[in-house]
């Protein structure tokens, strides 16, 4: 019986093309510019802070001078202590960001769903616009923390330390920067995501923001 | 053949939401059956159970009890891609709110269906732009949402609810949102396209201005059914309520 009523066809074939996908994505970053920018300013911060405590280490490898071990370990120490609270709090802050713009755009995902949007479009609708500003916001982040130290050290009169760092290496402290930020970003944007798109539509749309 | 010419039917739909210790019964029990090509309207007071039977038959919330047939369908036995295709191209929706999507102009909400439904784009924009002109927005192609009245938003999502020659339009409180001019014009539209297009409209509403248009009425209260009148039924009680405008 149940087969004989599937052959009274319900299709299957659903699509929502990458590139379609991606100008949604581009569109929404526009318009909700601020939002997007207090999201983006989460990740740029952390990664900022990531990379100038990488960036002072790499230049304190080339200073000249005996260095004392214990000491330099504990500083070390100290350091990892820092660069780890610092994404903790960044990966909240875009937490709860990315939490936030999901929850004003219930009825927005609801009446997607109405239209025919699978749960996974919704996700892949996220995803991209995080992980643009993620990308983004992480070369800025890497730009502006690598610079800060390096002009500090320039000023300190460090000229030799900074003139010997090595491309490898500053190339490895913007590899970090852009993969820990991006990571964050998906991270922190999947739970709300998938939250948001498993909704039935009746209660996305129900919703009063 | 007998089997098509229910578009929808229900059979013994209830459905419960729990509020903390209390369990409201929204609906109770509810049979209809829809023709295929007729206007029908749902009506009843708020918290009747109208909202939540709209939902059940647009498949956007799922019955306690009891079966939802699209046609000859049962859509609990739809998995997930399956519901998604009925709604994109058996069912077109239009609600109180209109809920537009913001960021996309008129042109781009239209045509969003038919990407789903996998159209290549020039046939999407080609169709959007007949779509809206059908609805009287043809110079308003490329505005937003916010650059739009009341009336006209609610244009846009009725051509986009034709967007993929659906067999069921549902409409929510269509009128709901909008002034007494407004209201009659969009009812007017509707029965139009149901006329033109053959398309089911199936709305649940309030607004009394809609039982001219419809072919029957169900009258719903407390999760039941009242009783369903034809629309000759109806008339002259509508003669005395109207009145003067």
């Amino acid at each position: 019986m149940n087969r004989q009523m599937r052959e009274t066809t319900v299709g299957r074939q659903i699509q929502l093309p990458l590139s379609k996908a991606l100008e949604i994505s581009l569109k929404s970053i526009r318009m909700r510019f601020w939002r997007s920018m207090i999201t983006a300013a989460g990740i740029f911060l952390g990664i900022a802070f990531l990379v100038s405590v990488l960036t002072a280490s790499l230049i304190e490898q080339h200073l000249p001078g005996t260095v004392d071990p214990a000491a330099a370990a504990a500083a070390k120490n100290r350091q990892l202590w820092l660069v780890i609270m610092s994404l903790i709090v960044c990966t909240v802050g875009i937490t709860n960001s990315m939490l936030m713009s999901v929850t004003e755009r219930f009825k927005e995902i609801g009446t997607m769903k109405c239209l025919g949007a699978l749960d996974i479009f919704v996700v892949e609708l996220f995803l991209l616009e995080s992980g643009i500003l993620g990308v983004l916001a992480s070369l800025a982040g890497w730009v502006v923390g690598f610079g800060a130290i390096a002009l500090l050290a320039l000023i300190g009169k460090h000229g030799a330390a900074v003139a010997s760092m090595q491309f490898v290496q500053i190339l490895h402290t913007l590899g970090i920067a852009m993969s820990v930020g991006v990571l964050l970003t998906v991270i922190a944007t999947i739970p709300p995501a998938i939250r948001a798109a498993k909704m039935p539509p009746a209660m996305a749309l129900r919703t009063e923001i | 053949m007998a089997a098509n010419e229910y578009v929808v039917r229900t059979k013994d739909v209830c459905k419960e939401f729990i509020m903390g210790d209390t369990v409201l019964r929204a609906l109770d029990g509810v049979h209809l059956d829809v023709f295929r090509g007729e206007y029908i309207s749902i009506m009843g007071p708020s918290g009747s159970g109208k909202s939540t039977l709209f939902n059940m038959i647009g498949g956007l919330d799922k019955p306690t009890g009891g079966s939802v047939f699209i046609n000859d369908v049962d859509m609990a036995q739809l998995d997930a891609h399956e519901l998604a295709y009925l709604r994109c191209r058996t069912i077109g929706y239009i609600f109180q709110t209109f809920n537009l999507i913001p960021v996309m102009t008129a042109l781009e909400n239209v045509t969003l269906p038919m990407v789903f439904a996998g159209t290549p784009t020039d046939d999407c924009v080609e169709k959007g732009m007949k779509l809206l002109g059908l609805v009287g927005l043809g110079d308003r192609l490329h505005h937003k949402p916010s650059e739009l009245s009341g009336g006209q938003q609610q244009r846009v999502a009725i051509a986009r609810a034709l967007a993929n020659d659906p067999a069921i339009i549902l409409a929510d409180e269509p009128t709901g949102n909008l002034d007494l001019k407004t209201g009659k014009e969009i009812i007017l539209l509707l029965k139009r396209l149901n006329e033109e297009q053959g398309v089911t409209v199936i709305s649940a509403t309030h607004d009394l201005k809609m039982i001219d248009v419809s072919d029957r009425v169900v009258w719903i209260r407390d999760g039941r059914i009242e009783r369903i009148e034809e629309r000759a039924e109806i008339e002259l009680k509508v003669g005395e309520m109207e009145g003067v405008e």
